[in-house]
């Protein structure tokens, strides 16, 4: 049982529809029934997606389908919306207090990323030209003070600890006395993972509270936390009072609705979330993505962003124009597949597709890196006429490409092959583009 | 206390949000409608067993009901414990051992579900019933990941092998594996960096783990264990798929029941993949941690008290 694309499945609920002009009772009833499997397989909590559909069944009946769209995209558009909203705006921010330092407090569950989360806050910090200290307060997890000492050695951010020795309290005053006369406007305390329902451990949180009055005290989410979210999210704000949530490990396939569940819950915004065990890799949270990744549409919106940034606008352009004339050459592939490599590894980008999420079933899209290495190698050892007009290639050219390229002519033929699909897609593609606004370009090996 | 008290201790917080509920359900009931599956459908939801198996679940109960197996509320209780007992029997096996030589463990997992401190438990436990325990620090990722398994060690009595962080894991287990052998250890526990599951890198990283020890010793791993966090909603069922595909898992270790996360995941873990669970994780002691026992387990689940 492997997620299948809600978009899939509501277009096929829909596909009777088409051509209605209201959305009915039956058909939003039925309509939800998706959506409600889709944010309980997104590990939405329970009661948080059945309040969730209530209000957005109530705001779709009886909707006029606006005529651009099929009433299954309507009903998407309706749910993403109220999703978004549901998540709250952007607010990756920190309280800066006016009286330095500002502390700022990591708590959570036990291998959320606590540790790592306040590294990366670190070097957040440290880009705007912040100096931050990080407080080594969990004294329970054998090595965890020097897990985040080596943190801090990388990141060239002081270190405060006192060993295990010391009682957080103790280290959490020592350390605000130490951030004050070196100067250090952020204090970074990372606090000992717990079970939300341990009352010691959690009384301990509440006293390094009261004693160095945190600015920030930010709860550490793990993006593939199941229904529990909410019990955890709920103990933690009602002791200690919650800011901020950052929500990590987002880098992988979980479809994250824990960040629904607890922003219901806590009404605290999601301010970052983890991407990665790269210590840049603390990137502000997007509640539009979340809301697309949740229903399991891809996160569409991010690889429009990041394709913008990185594609070199003005060769899209020429692209465009090129492919309207039908003129795509094996040369403007290979500047394709380059440019598309500058977005990251394929995988990523992939995963960001919607209905890709579930890369097994990717079978016959080649996503290997070294694979991408060959076609690259294939189509520069060939002439440039070659790469302009395929059709020269005859058995002894093939031949000497592939032993120019290090490959085989099966790989070459392959190639060719590829290019032939791509070009027949792209064109299908052309006709399809006109009804979109967005979307200039495309990629054409990707479908 | 004895174990199956521990583990009804640990799973209390498990059994008063589960079972509760389906008392509550039960009393609440003088028949079974529609209505009454609803809410026994939201209990199990909540407790992760996932859209899926849930409606599996809830059909079997409907076939129950129909063959008038189940005629009251009151007999639905045996009749979960025993359908969700039946999932998580069927096809166990014993833990494996080698026929001689080193048994060699190998433990992986993405981050922070516990492998660290599961192998410092494992290890205890093997020390604990007199065999010749090495443990290999194979997470050479992880800042102070070794130094943690080295604390460990200490703590159970234990040799660790290990490199310097950054070194290849394959080497360290190549290493690990050498020694084994060399002093007659009875039991080898390989550590592994935690790793995102997608990440076919890391994926591949672990594969050659695989294939150094299985080169040295031809039926080894023995066992390679999937520790999952009972926290973890859904996605432990793509963890274990992909994990299975790349390492061929032999079992699960269920960490952190000893929080109110109900880890309702192993069942439909179990029903779609058919990977049993063998160990689990109850608190954070030494001794918390105890082969896997479904009958006991489900009992614990649905016990009344």
């Amino acid at each position: 049982m492997v997620f299948e694309g809600l978009a899939d499945k509501l277009q096929q609920t829909f596909k009777k529809l088409r051509g209605r002009g209201k959305l009915s009772e039956t058909d939003v009833n039925e309509a939800m029934r998706e959506v409600r499997v889709a944010l309980l397989e997104a590990d939405v909590n329970f009661k948080v997606a059945k309040d969730f559909i209530a209000k957005v069944k109530e705001r779709a009946i009886g909707q006029e389908v606006l005529g651009s769209l099929s009433p299954a995209q309507h009903v998407i558009k309706i749910v993403n919306d109220e999703l978004t909203a549901l998540m709250g705006g952007t607010q990756s921010r920190i309280t800066v207090s006016s009286r330095p330092p500002t502390v700022v407090m990591m708590v959570g569950l036990q291998g959320a990323g606590k540790t790592t989360t306040a590294g990366k806050l670190a070097k957040y910090l440290v880009k705007q030209n912040k100096k931050p200290l990080l407080v080594a307060a969990d004294i329970y997890r054998p090595a965890a003070i020097k897990q985040l000492e080596v943190l801090g050695q990388q990141l060239e951010v002081p270190v405060f600890s006192l060993g295990d020795k010391e009682s957080p309290v103790v280290i959490a005053k020592k350390a605000m006395e130490h951030a004050q006369a070196y100067a250090r406007d952020f204090v970074i305390i990372d606090t000992a993972g717990r079970l939300h329902i341990n009352e010691e451990l959690m009384g301990e949180l509440k006293a390094v509270k009261q004693a160095v009055k945190p600015h920030e005290i930010l709860l550490v989410v793990d993006a593939m936390t199941g229904q529990d979210a909410v019990t955890v999210a709920e103990a933690f704000n009602k002791d200690l009072g919650l800011d901020g949530v950052i929500l990590t490990k987002l880098d992988g396939d979980a479809r994250g609705g824990a960040a629904l569940s607890v922003k219901k819950v806590t009404g605290c915004p999601i301010k970052f979330t983890g991407q990665g065990e790269k210590l840049d890799a603390l990137e502000p949270f997007h509640p539009d993505r979340m809301a697309s990744r949740i229903l399991g549409m891809g996160d569409v919106l991010s690889l429009i962003e990041k394709a913008e940034s990185t594609i070199d606008f003005e060769k899209a352009q020429a692209l465009e124009k090129k492919l309207r004339k039908e003129e795509f050459t094996l040369e403007d592939f290979l500047d394709q597949l380059q440019q598309v490599r500058k977005l990251g590894p394929l995988e990523n980008i992939l995963g960001m597709l919607p209905g890709m999420g579930d890369l097994k079933k990717l079978k016959d899209v080649q996503i290997d890196e070294k694979q991408v290495k060959r076609v690259e190698a294939i189509i520069q050892s060939m002439t440039t006429q070659e790469r302009r007009d395929p059709s020269l290639l005859n058995g002894s050219r093939r031949k000497r490409i592939a032993l120019g390229s290090g490959t085989k002519v099966q790989d070459v033929n392959r190639l060719l092959k590829q290019f032939d699909d791509a070009k027949k897609m792209m064109k299908r593609f052309q006709g399809m583009s006109k009804h979109k606004k967005k979307g200039g370009f495309k990629l054409p090996f990707m479908q | 206390m004895g174990f199956f008290d521990r583990l009804k201790d640990g799973l209390s917080k498990t059994r008063k949000g589960f079972t509760e509920k389906i008392e509550q359900l039960i009393t609440g009931y003088a028949t079974i409608d529609e209505e009454f599956l609803e809410e026994l459908e939201a209990v199990l939801l909540m407790a992760d067993v996932g859209v899926h198996t849930t409606m599996q679940l809830i059909e079997d109960i409907r076939g129950a009901i129909k063959a008038k197996k189940i005629n009251s509320p009151e007999e639905l209780r045996p009749f979960l414990a025993v359908r969700i007992g039946k999932i998580l029997n069927e096809g166990m096996v014993p833990l494996a051992r080698a026929t001689e030589g080193p048994t060699v463990i190998v433990v992986v997992g993405v981050n922070g579900v516990g492998k660290t401190t599961t192998i410092g438990k494992l290890g205890h436990y093997y020390h604990d019933q007199g065999n010749k325990v090495l443990l290999a620090a194979g997470d050479t990722f992880r800042a102070a990941a070794i130094d943690q398994l080295e604390i460990w060690g200490q703590r159970i009595d234990v040799d660790v092998i290990c490199q310097s962080e950054g070194s290849d894991p394959a080497a360290v287990a190549y290493d690990a594996v050498q020694a084994a052998k060399a002093r007659k250890a009875d039991i080898l526990i390989i550590d592994t960096a935690g790793r995102i599951h997608t990440k076919s890198n890391l994926m591949e990283e672990l594969k050659k783990i695989h294939r150094v020890i299985s080169r040295e010793i031809p039926e080894a791993p023995h066992e390679v264990l999937l520790v999952l966090d009972a926290t973890t909603g859904q996605n432990a069922i793509s963890q274990a798929k992909l994990f299975k595909e790349a390492v061929n898992v032999t079992g699960v270790v269920l960490t952190k029941l000893d929080g109110t996360a109900k880890g309702g995941v192993v069942v439909a873990i179990k029903a779609d993949l058919g990977l049993p669970v063998k160990w689990i994780g109850v608190g954070e002691g030494a001794d918390d941690l105890r082969p896997f026992d479904p009958a006991e387990f489900a009992e614990a689940l649905f016990s009344k008290n």
